[in-house]
């Protein structure tokens, strides 16, 4: 047993912090730095900076473009990554719809649609949940009905974060209703945003931003070759890319990062003032989400040791998404903690780009905390709530 | 970066838990805890020919040449056969002093017999007034022709009633709390002016209390450097709190287990009480805990084992996660129980005993919270 890196995860290391350091667009670490909310096109930049470098597939099997790196490459580069305050790499298409396509999908497929992904070419949005059903996922209503060569697709999907940008989506719609079990009888389909028949709304959420949206499909016509693996195994698929979706939402080497800048703000004396570190009950605090933090990092690490290369980890990694949101909603918290009166002002302007930082109220970006810490309720109910994420240990782990 | 164990730490591992399967169940460990010495000395003996009190010394000293690693393993596994061995006071702490601070012929005297099994000792590390400050000292010991003469008070002796030979701290020189100004000593148990008032402890272990009046060692007693022992007594306390973290760890994965178990078995209203979804999301979080220690637990040694930066905060991190994660755990495992986990006959209760024991020695949670903070 050892933690230190080897010689080479030393040079990988060095390797991508250069890569952050000289091919990451100055404008968005810009935006990055002053917590400007990035637009479409600066994701899209950002991804491709790395699938140029060949590192937009962290978890795909080289086969397919992806890195094959080893468990400790990939966290060597999220952990550089989020040191560097990089953007959060969307998920939608690397991390969910592309190991569908390149675990069940057809040669086909694999060919249409892989390359694109990687390349970030197309943006991929999710039509999982829907109004009246979200833990229960599998009482989806939205029906594909067959005839003849397509789909017809009708009902309402929600929650689908980003969907304004998407020119994809993936779905589970109920193909037969002729069947034993609710879990049955759901395929799993891609359709294409333009399709006549989709339309989308946005719900703005808690803190007043446009993330997330409705996407309604009225006799959508989607062709049957856009069916991926079997019809009615969709659940089974589905399953696969929530757990690639748990592990990610984990978000150790970023909330690593939050920790470090909280840390760092609370020794800054501010206007003469005491600085917050000298609050021995505010550190203890911040101590304590530091150990639980530690033991996460730790436990991912174990737990990707333990997961080939490409493969989603087991129901597991649902412990690391309980902890991982458990700790960035924490970490929140205590960001706007420390913000004191000025987590209050709600100026939404401030944080769109071209805004005067001069005129920013409070002394920089405090308002901010309040903003990220009512967005981030969502992280424990979010990817299968906390409570869902107890009930697949208690019955796929402890065997209750 | 590597969370496996190498051959030798399997090989280890192995015949500790044939030994725990074989030798070692709850009745036998309860009969060892309740007699005078509160351990069987056939079973010290065992260890000994086994080789387990030798494994972290050199091979000079006769030992595996084990480190912080290797005591994780036997000690994760003794929390696992909730063992009362005095295996924590003789080879980690007085052994760990010797191990550093002995001459060579003081090790033949005294390290080389602890190893073989036949001396018992003990590190008489706290004092009434210090609560978790091991430099707070006010035993002293003043220069008397060629020996010394100490005079003082010490607390919670693990192993102070067996022991043979104790490792004494005491101040040569400094006020009450200074690290500087604290030299050790080897005093034997039966030298006049030692009254040794031995006691068992809630978790089924014994320990004493030891008063020292005008007690005269001679030169060849002082262990290391005048005045400058506290960087070995603090290196000791840091290899002692990763072993009892250990044990804890192992203690809480078997609460666990044991848990989950008899959620299965007790029928209650007609059902299984682990169908009932209030107790299962209880019994995730008990099993979240023990992975969220185990890995801190891997952390914490492994950092100290390569003696980094992070080897404090290591050792307070995982120390915390025991008086936190590890009571809450207990607790629940006690509450699923129901009454039984209340009785004195049930192996859980004794577990929990031992858990919470060692969250209260080495520095509580708050203690440790503290230095994170700072």
């Amino acid at each position: 047993m050892n933690v230190t890196f080897s010689e080479q995860e030393r040079a990988f290391r060095d390797e991508v912090r250069a890569f952050f350091r000289d091919k990451f667009p100055p404008d968005i670490k810009d935006k990055q730095d002053r917590g400007i909310p990035l637009e479409r096109d600066d994701f899209i930049r950002f991804q491709k900076c790395l699938h140029e470098q060949g590192w937009a597939g962290i978890n795909w099997p080289v086969e397919y473009g992806g890195t094959g790196w080893t468990p400790v490459q990939k966290y060597i580069f999220v952990t550089e990554m989020a040191e560097a305050n990089a953007p959060e790499i969307i998920p939608f298409g690397l991390s969910m719809v592309g190991p569908v396509i390149y675990t069940f999908g057809n040669e086909e497929q694999k060919q249409r649609f892989l390359p694109d992904i990687l390349a970030s070419n197309v943006w991929w949005c999710q039509g999982y949940s829907e109004p009246g059903s979200g833990s229960d996922l599998a009482s989806l209503k939205t029906r594909a009905d067959l005839a003849g060569d397509h789909y017809v697709v009708n009902g309402t999907k929600t929650w689908t974060t980003l969907g304004q940008h998407a020119d994809w989506i993936f779905l589970l719609a109920r193909t037969s209703t002729d069947v034993a079990r609710k879990q049955e009888g759901i395929s799993f389909l891609l359709a294409d945003m333009k399709t006549p028949g989709i339309t989308i709304k946005p719900i703005i959420t808690i803190e007043g931003s446009h993330e997330v949206n409705e996407v309604h499909f009225e006799n959508v016509e989607v062709p049957i070759e856009n069916l991926v693996g079997e019809e009615g195994k969709g659940w089974t698929y589905g399953k696969v890319l929530l757990q690639h979706e748990r592990t990610n939402i984990a978000g150790v080497a970023r909330s690593k990062f939050r920790l470090k800048k909280l840390k760092e703000q609370a020794r800054l004396p501010v206007h003469g003032a005491e600085p917050l570190a000298n609050d021995l009950h505010f550190m203890r605090k911040v101590a304590a989400v530091g150990v639980e933090l530690r033991a996460l990092e730790y436990t991912e690490l174990r737990t990707l040791a333990a997961v080939k290369s490409g493969k989603a980890p087991g129901p597991e990694s649902s412990i690391l998404k309980i902890k991982g949101t458990e700790i960035q909603q924490a970490l929140d918290a205590l960001f706007m903690e420390a913000a004191g009166y000025y987590a209050l002002p709600y100026v939404p302007g401030q944080f769109v780009p071209g805004y005067r930082q001069d005129s920013w109220v409070g002394h920089g970006d405090e308002a901010k905390t309040a903003l990220k810490y009512f967005n981030y309720r969502k992280a424990s109910i979010y990817g299968g709530s906390n409570e869902i994420q107890k009930n697949i240990i208690s019955k796929h782990v402890l065997g209750l | 970066m590597d969370f496996s164990l190498n051959e030798v730490q399997m090989m280890l591992a192995d015949s500790i838990e044939k030994f725990l399967e074989n030798d070692y169940d709850f009745d036998t460990r309860q009969e060892y805890a309740a007699s005078d010495a509160g351990y069987s000395k056939e079973v010290w003996q065992t260890f000994a020919e086994l080789g387990w009190l030798a494994v972290p010394f050199s091979e000079e000293d006769g030992g595996f040449d084990g480190g912080p690693i290797d005591i994780m393993v036997v000690m994760q596994l003794f929390g696992k056969g909730l063992i009362v061995e005095p295996y924590l006071a003789n080879v980690v702490m007085a052994g760990g002093v010797l191990k550093r601070a002995a001459t060579a012929a003081q090790k033949e005297r005294w390290l080389q017999p602890m190893i073989a099994g036949e001396l018992q000792t003990a590190l008489a590390f706290a004092e009434p007034q210090g609560r978790y400050d091991v430099a707070n000292i006010v035993t002293t010991a003043k220069a008397d022709g060629d020996g010394w003469v100490i005079d003082g008070k010490k607390s919670m002796v693990f192993n102070g009633g067996n022991a043979d030979l104790l490792v004494v701290p005491a101040r040569t020189s400094g006020a009450q709390s200074d690290a500087d100004g604290i030299s050790l000593f080897a005093v034997a148990a039966d030298d006049d002016g030692v009254a040794v008032q031995a006691y068992p402890t809630v978790d089924g272990h014994h320990a004493a209390d030891v008063e020292l009046q005008n007690v005269r060692v001679g030169a060849d007693a002082l262990l290391g450097d005048t005045d400058r022992a506290f960087d070995v007594l603090d290196a000791v306390m840091d290899e002692a709190t990763l072993a009892v973290c250990a044990e804890a760890i192992g203690i809480m994965q078997v609460l666990k287990d044991k848990t989950i178990a008899y959620s299965k078995e007790r029928v209650q209203f007609g059902v299984p009480i682990g169908s009932f979804q209030a107790l299962q999301h209880r019994m995730v979080d008990m099993l979240t805990d023990c992975e969220q220690s185990q890995s801190l637990l891997m952390w914490a040694t492994m950092v100290n084992a390569e003696g980094g930066a992070e080897a404090k905060r290591g050792v307070s991190s995982i120390k915390y996660q025991v008086g936190t994660a590890g009571r809450k755990l207990g607790e629940e495992a006690v509450q699923l129980h129901g009454g039984m986990g209340v009785t004195w006959e049930l192996d859980v209760a004794h577990y929990f005993k031992r858990l919470i024991a060692i969250g209260q020695i080495f520095g509580n949670a708050d203690w440790h919270l503290d230095k994170l903070a700072a």
